[in-house]
């Protein structure tokens, strides 16, 4: 699962192969295909960026920090302490002694507080790398969700919390507000829509699209050069849609993310994937 | 019988009661939303809330029963400002208008004047190929309606406010909600209706 190969494919050429805007028809149809071809090539894990997050995850995890000078090993993601097989595509779910639904990001900042006694302040700050700057998230993420590859999604919706998590999620997914009256809907709720050249996928109900997506998170994205995860993603959705943006962790996001993965239910995963 | 029951609730964990769990309170949905987005930029708390359309709207999953629709198509008319004299200006401009998908996002540096982002849901002029689906084409609109300044006027106000024509439309109402002035309305009206506008230039 971890190349230790370096990548010898040139992303900058992929980029430029994978940017958005394309002018004609045909060259509209050749560029299809040639990012089908590095699609394909990409697939190969010793290709893909995403992998040195997984990597940089799994020494984090085992990195004794904090005030506690204790690593993440003990932390409970739902399938008992230390236990990574399968704890993504299980998430998120309800945790007792948090007393709420917890997403896999808001999970490790519980661990990272109370076990490790680390200050997360500044990491709720900023939470996403950019230009310069890492992000221990996004690589425990990267590491973690690859401990379920292979694995289906399949969140529980016994508990109370987990049901009313899915019942707030559905109503955000179709609330309407701002100064463009979007919703989640407006683009994620028809069959074979696009936004100019991208393609949207239907997510309003159980099906192959909800599937396909939730099943290649997190990801490599290769026009931000980054690993991110679906706090990103949703956080670059609000803003399409002229939203503030939601704070990092914040149960907005949790809600859809279960909604999500229950229309997604039974979609295998494979991350981190790699994306436009 | 028991056993077939149990074995469907095996086969398929969640989806199985998904369909059973009740609708969250819309106080429930509000204290979340307050509860989310903190950091709120000057001025920007408004955007938490639906007005009393989109409420409606949200709840109904953009189908209200036709005495709603009604009542919004009513509400919404009533908001809608035709400028004076001639709805038709730049079709120049109005292309820029089009084209613009910029402002108003958290991302955008104060004072990004904000773009209509037409072309993300709509075909317009028949040759660019980035354009988005979401909504009709509206290649040969002005063309196609004889460039009649009574059809320019409605398509003004549609534009203006797309909620008093269709209820629950799923387009943005650009005037009411103050994202596009007078003038970036008419220009992207005269992109529809002005004969020399590519829009009405079909491809040879
Ligand atoms: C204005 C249109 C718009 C709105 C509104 C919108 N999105 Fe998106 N969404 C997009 C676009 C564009 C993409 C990128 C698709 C691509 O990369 O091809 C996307 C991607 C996604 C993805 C990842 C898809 C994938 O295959 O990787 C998810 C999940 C998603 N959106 C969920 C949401 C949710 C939940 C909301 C509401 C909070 C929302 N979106 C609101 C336009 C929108
Ligand atoms: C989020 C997608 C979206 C955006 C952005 C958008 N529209 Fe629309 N528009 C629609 C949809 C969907 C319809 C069809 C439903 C309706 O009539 O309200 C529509 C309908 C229309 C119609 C009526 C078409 C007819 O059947 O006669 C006009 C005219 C129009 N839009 C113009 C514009 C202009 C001009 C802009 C940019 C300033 C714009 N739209 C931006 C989605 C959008």
């Amino acid at each position: 699962m971890r190349p230790k190969v370096p990548f010898l494919t040139c992303l900058c050429a992929l980029a430029l192969l994978l940017a958005p805007t394309l002018k004609a028809g045909a060259q509209e149809d050749a560029s299809e295909k040639e990012i089908e071809r590095y699609r394909a090539m990409i697939n190969d894990p010793m290709a893909n960026p995403g992998y040195l997050a997984v990597d940089r995850g799994e020494a984090l995890w085992a990195e004794k920090r904090g005030a506690k000078n204790v690593s993440l090993e003990s932390c409970d993601l739902g399938q008992g302490a230390g236990k990574l097989e399968g704890a993504y595509a299980a998430l998120p779910r309800y945790f007792a002694d948090a007393g709420k639904v917890m997403d896999l990001e808001q999970r490790l900042l519980w661990c990272m507080d109370k076990i490790q006694g680390l200050d997360i302040k500044p990491i709720m700050a900023k939470p996403f790398s950019g230009p310069g700057r890492g992000s221990d998230m996004e690589d425990l993420v990267a590491f973690i969700a690859n401990k379920s590859n292979g694995m289906k999604i399949a969140v529980p919706l016994d508990h109370p919390k987990e049901k009313e998590a899915y019942a707030i999620g559905e109503a955000l997914f179709f609330r309407r507000s701002a100064i463009n009256d979007f919703s989640c809907s407006t683009c994620h709720a028809d069959a074979g829509k696009r936004i100019r050249l991208q393609g949207l996928p239907q997510l309003d109900k159980p099906g192959k699209d909800a599937q396909l997506t939730m099943g290649s998170w997190p990801t490599y994205r290769v026009s931000q050069s980054a690993l991110r995860t679906m706090q990103h993603r949703l956080w670059d959705c609000y803003r399409q849609m002229r939203m503030p943006a939601p704070d990092y962790a914040s149960e907005v996001v949790t809600a859809l993310t279960v909604f999500l993965n229950a229309q997604a239910a039974g979609g295998e995963l494979n991350v981190p994937s790699i994306k436009r | 019988m028991k056993r077939i029951l149990i074995a469907a609730a095996l086969v398929l964990p969640g989806m199985a009661h998904a369909q059973q769990i009740p609708p969250a309170s819309p106080a429930v949905v509000d204290r979340v939303v307050t509860e989310s987005f903190t950091k709120l930029p000057e001025g920007w708390a408004q955007r938490l809330v639906p007005d009393e359309t989109m409420q409606l709207c949200s709840v109904t999953r953009n189908q209200p029963s036709a005495k709603e629709a009604d009542a919004i198509m009513a509400r919404e008319a009533k908001t809608v400002k035709l400028p004076e004299g001639s709805v038709i200006g730049n079709w120049k401009e109005g292309e820029k208008v089009a084209q613009n998908g910029r402002g108003g996002q958290f991302s955008d540096p104060p004072g990004t004047v904000s773009g209509g982002n037409c072309y993300a849901c709509h075909q317009m002029d028949p040759r660019e190929v980035s354009y988005g689906t979401l909504g009709p084409s509206l290649a040969n609109y002005g063309a196609d309606r004889k460039f009649a300044p009574a059809d320019a006027k409605v398509a003004y106000a549609k534009v203006y406010n797309p909620q008093a024509a269709f209820a629950c439309s799923p387009m943005p109402r650009f005037g009411h909600n103050g994202v596009l002035s007078e003038q970036q309305m008419k220009d992207v009206v005269a992109y529809l209706f002005d004969p020399d506008s590519p829009v009405n230039k079909p491809v040879k």
